[in-house]
């Protein structure tokens, strides 16, 4: 693992994301950016991908459960080539398959089709569910927001992953803090999140920094005792730009000329 | 006659007969399965049926995972949860990237009986119909939902099979072709496009209104999406008088979908016979499906008064 590498990624990404949501002239870039550590982990240093076959039935799969975060998983998957990164310019736009929120039937590398929140951690509970059953060593990663919490449904799924002891399915929540409207607990509190996943039967690992690779990854790395598991990922909303950082309002904003300008000097990027 | 049985007995026949040459099957339901018959599936292939608990919108998700592994998955409950609480699921997880799923709900309609309103689906057919790319069956026997669940499982793409609690009777062998409506009887003065258990109701109908002098047709609509425009339009263009008949609502189902192939024709007049926008109620099934017109003696008089 070199983690230098890792965190040159982590910035060309975040650079990608940012251009991707001002040319597009809306998106998410909030919930993009504090993800962006996570994302790089899993598809630079812990899944098994295959982009020259993204049908792969033995590849591992990813699903976006926070659908809106969009714009860094498309960046990602341009760079690793499962998709001509020519057509990050073209997110948003009519007749493209960078659709607001990921579509599997239009974008190769795409797993499963996001966006209604609850619903992809679901699906990935089906997906590591029927990888046992078929014994084929698949494992499944599912990002969440912490908002996203609050739909019944990812409990409905953390139980049915609890009973079925899917220790191949690791559940990883960016924990941001920040939802549309306010603070996760001003709009409706989350309380303790990873009590609740271990009452559901997970294995769950706490990871103070979010923003950082190694402790993500030393996370992704640890073993999950024939449990399911969770991994509590403490970020920072628009992480690595600084006028976006924990700022409600970059939940879903595009940026201007000069945003974007401002926040690729920061990044060092053009 | 042969005996009475429920399309969703049948169905639960069918599926674990279907399990044994189709190894590709896995069932889900939700608790249900002694009331879906998926019970006889999960008691033969144990390590291909799933609960999912009472929990259908995690089901309805979860059945995604299976079909993106490349299982069939039919997944069952009652058609009120599995088209109405998870309608969200349905829509997004499984049509909106065209997944290879199969929807097997039973006890719609209003002739389940004694667990009421809150149970009984009259908005099924509208519900799954608008959905792209979605097909939709109504069996009408146990021998027509042992078809439908073998088409199903050979359409790639999903499939909502719409399957009653009530015992109906079962008709002799007729041809199933997805998207074709089977034309039951012949005649002149009227159609009834029927599906599921009303086309029993319309044969009964149909023989009351021949001792007053009637012809009437009886098409099987058992395909409710893709459908038969060219019969429909056939038989309305022959009959000119054109009832349809379901035990759903008036809005947004069968008759509803006739209607919709026949707007751009001229020359006939259409009645649409179902539950007339309201809610379902507790009784025994025959009193309900008095009730709402939907018995042979309601169902001959309400054609009588449209045919004056």
């Amino acid at each position: 693992m070199d983690i230098a590498y890792l965190k040159e990624k982590c910035n060309q990404i975040r650079i990608d994301t940012l251009k991707e949501i001002h040319v597009a002239g809306s998106g998410h870039p909030g919930g993009s950016l504090s993800m962006t550590e996570i994302i790089v982990s899993l598809y630079y240093y812990k899944m098994k991908i295959t982009p020259k076959n993204p049908l792969d039935p033995l590849r591992d799969r990813f699903v976006l459960s926070k659908g809106h975060a969009a714009p860094i998983y498309y960046a990602v998957l341009a760079d690793k080539g499962f998709f001509d990164k020519e057509l990050l310019w073209t997110l948003r736009k009519l007749h493209s398959p960078l659709q607001g929120h990921p579509d599997k039937k239009k974008l190769p590398g795409v797993d499963a089709s996001t966006g209604s929140l609850g619903q992809g951690v679901s699906i990935a509970t089906g997906m590591a569910l029927a990888a046992k059953m078929q014994g084929n060593g698949v494992n499944v990663y599912a990002v969440l927001g912490d908002g996203e919490l609050q739909e019944g449904l990812v409990w409905e799924a953390a139980m049915a992953a609890g009973h079925y002891k899917l220790d191949n399915l690791t559940v990883i929540v960016d924990n941001n803090g920040l939802q549309i409207d306010g603070s996760c607990d001003q709009v409706m509190s989350l309380l303790d999140i990873g009590k609740k996943y271990e009452s559901f039967g997970f294995t769950v690992y706490d990871v103070k920094d979010g923003n950082d690779l190694e402790q993500v990854i030393e996370a992704l790395d640890a073993p999950s005792y024939g449990k399911p598991k969770c991994i509590v990922a403490h970020t920072v909303k628009g992480k690595g730009v600084s006028f976006m950082e924990n700022s409600v309002g970059w939940h879903g904003k595009g940026l201007n000329d000069e945003e974007l300008n401002k926040a690729l000097a920061e990044l060092g990027g053009k | 006659m042969a005996d009475l049985i429920a399309t969703r007995e049948a169905y639960g026949q069918a599926i674990a007969k279907l399990g044994e040459v189709n190894e590709k099957i896995v069932v889900m339901d939700a608790d249900l399965s002694h009331a879906t018959m998926t019970c006889y599936f999960a008691d033969k292939f144990p390590d291909r049926f799933f609960n999912a608990g009472i929990a259908e919108a995690n089901m309805t998700c979860m059945s995604v995972g299976f079909a993106d592994a490349g299982f069939i998955p039919f997944v069952s409950t009652f058609a009120i949860f599995g088209t109405g609480r998870a309608y969200e699921m349905v829509r997004n997880s499984i049509c909106y990237p065209h997944m290879n799923v199969k929807l097997a709900m039973t006890h719609a309609g209003i002739s389940l009986g004694g667990d009421g309103g809150s149970h009984e689906t009259i908005e099924d057919i509208a519900l799954m119909r608008v959905l792209p790319g979605m097909t939709v069956l109504v069996p009408c026997d146990a021998n027509e939902t042992y078809k439908a669940v073998e088409a199903a499982a050979k359409i790639d793409g999903p499939v909502y099979i719409r399957l009653a609690r009530m015992a109906t009777k079962v008709f002799d062998d007729m041809p199933f072709e997805v998207g074709k409506a089977n034309v039951l009887k012949d005649g002149k003065d009227a159609v009834i496009f029927a599906c599921g258990t009303m086309v029993e109701c319309a044969f009964e109908a149909a023989k009351k209104l021949a001792e007053d002098g009637l012809d009437v047709a009886i098409v099987n609509i058992h395909t409710i999406k893709p459908i038969d425009k060219d019969t429909i339009k056939t038989y309305a263009a022959k009959c000119k008088n054109v009832i349809t008949l379901e035990e759903h609502s008036v809005i947004g189902g069968l008759g509803d979908a006739v209607a919709e192939v026949l707007l751009e024709e001229g020359g006939y007049r259409i009645k649409k016979l179902g539950v007339q926008d309201e809610f379902g109620q507790s009784g025994t099934p025959e009193e309900l499906l008095k009730e709402y017109r939907l018995d042979p003696e309601s169902v001959y008089q309400d054609i009588i008064k449209f045919l004056k």
